[in-house]
């Protein structure tokens, strides 16, 4: 029965594929919804056309009942990539998910002239439906995908490592120390050491909000693995109120220097590995 | 029975550590290092652990026991080479080797211990390094 009914709908699609096609895009070009700043009418043409393709394969296949079977597989696919390319182009949820639901007007009215009524009307409205509902998981599953790539970018971005001087680096760090930023500190300041054979690491603190506990012993932690690989640690730009808290805490950080400006962290860390700068004349452009 | 070669340099005593350690093999290193110390009349030991993927927390207390018997043999130890995912994991590990002095390589071990020497002023519980010309 639904082998038949199924062959039936398929010689509708097939008969009238180009007809629902026209319907289709007058539709959609008509509609409120229509974004022609965003996406050009040669690519929502293109769009549309394979997506009906892969739609009547998959009416074919008489597997109405659930577009999670293989030979929905193509248009399901078809579903997550212009989902995914509305999502990143800017997109509302509506506006991508209503691509799939507009296809129901045309089709409706060619089952209609030809006298298929309830029982096929519901079919294909089902169908639809569930890709429509394919459509948004995907918007919502492309959406997070930018928000987990941004945060990775911020993390990067937030960790620099700057070589100051022959064998000096600085590490300037920004924003509260969680374990997992002190964990990509800490990878990127020993990839460094390896990288430029630098014998002291300068840890600017002047762009960190709160100095707590946690903190405080993520800080020491970056310090005592940079010891292992043998480099040495000086904290720098502590700031009064942040001297007073880490006391008042009562955290110790006597096992490493610390200074009030990067510029004294500096003068100290030339001294160590024994260099100097000297003040020469001015020299006029 | 397998041993790692411990190589005389000048004054200095030199391990690479290039196998993977077991238990086993840590305790005859610890016997034979002594040992040589005192025979070979060494003050400076670099253990290069350049090539170690993975150091538990036996290696990490078997070094630290090695520089507490080789600094009342009269000789500084040195770490040098520790990979970054190495020092990490210690450092997770709660392991930070507070007596053991580090380097980044074996040339700059060796600087340490020969400045250290000419200094001879250190004292044996610091783990800092001593600073260049102060």
């Amino acid at each position: 029965m639904e082998q038949k009914q199924a062959t039936s709908l398929t010689d509708i699609l097939n008969r009238h594929e180009s007809e629902i096609l026209n319907d289709w895009l007058t539709l959609q070009h008509d509609a409120a919804t229509r974004r022609a700043d965003l996406i050009s009418d040669a690519d929502l043409n293109r769009q549309s056309k394979d997506f009906l393709s892969a739609f009547r394969q998959g009416v074919a296949s008489g597997r109405l009942d659930d577009i999670m079977t293989p030979a929905w597989e193509r248009t399901r696919e078809i579903v997550a990539d212009f989902t995914r390319a509305r999502a990143r182009m800017g997109f509302t949820p509506s506006e991508t998910a209503i691509f799939v639901f507009s296809l129901k007007q045309p089709l409706f009215r060619v089952l209609n002239t030809n006298g298929h009524l309830e029982e096929e009307l519901w079919n294909i409205s089902t169908v639809l439906d569930k890709l429509g509902l394919y459509s948004g998981e995907m918007y919502q599953k492309s959406r997070e995908e930018v928000i987990r790539q941004q945060q990775q970018e911020l993390l990067e971005l937030s960790t620099p490592v700057v070589k100051l001087w022959e064998g000096i680096l600085a590490l300037p760090l920004i924003g509260t120390l969680d374990s997992e930023r002190t964990q990509i500190v800490m990878e990127n300041l020993l990839q460094s050491i390896v990288g430029t054979g630098a014998a002291i690491a300068i840890i600017d603190i002047t762009g960190v909000p709160t100095v707590d506990t946690l903190v405080a012993q993520h800080l020491l932690k970056t310090v005592a693995a940079a010891r292992l690989m043998g480099a040495e640690c000086i904290i720098s730009g502590i700031r009064p109120q942040i001297a007073a808290t880490i006391v008042h805490l009562g955290v110790e950080l006597n096992t490493v220097a610390t200074k009030a400006t990067l510029a004294d962290a500096f003068a100290l860390a030339l001294k160590r590995t024994g260099q100097s700068i000297q003040r020469g004349r001015p020299n006029p452009a | 029975m397998e041993r790692i070669p411990i190589l005389k340099m000048g004054e200095f005593l030199l391990v690479t550590i290039q196998v993977d350690m077991h238990d086993r093999l840590a305790m005859t290193l610890q016997e034979d290092l002594t040992e040589r110390i005192v025979s070979a009349r060494a003050h400076g030991v670099l253990i290069d652990i350049s090539s170690l993927d993975v150091v538990d927390s036996f290696i990490g207390r078997m070094l630290g026991h090695i520089a507490a018997m080789s600094r009342i043999l009269d000789a500084e130890t040195v770490v040098v080479g520790m990979r970054p995912a190495v020092a990490i994991t210690l450092v997770e590990l709660g392991l930070a080797l507070p007596g053991i002095r580090t380097a980044l390589n074996v040339e700059k071990g060796m600087d340490l211990l020969r400045r250290a020497q000419e200094q001879d002023s250190w004292e044996p519980g610091d783990s800092r390094h001593v600073p260049a010309q102060d």
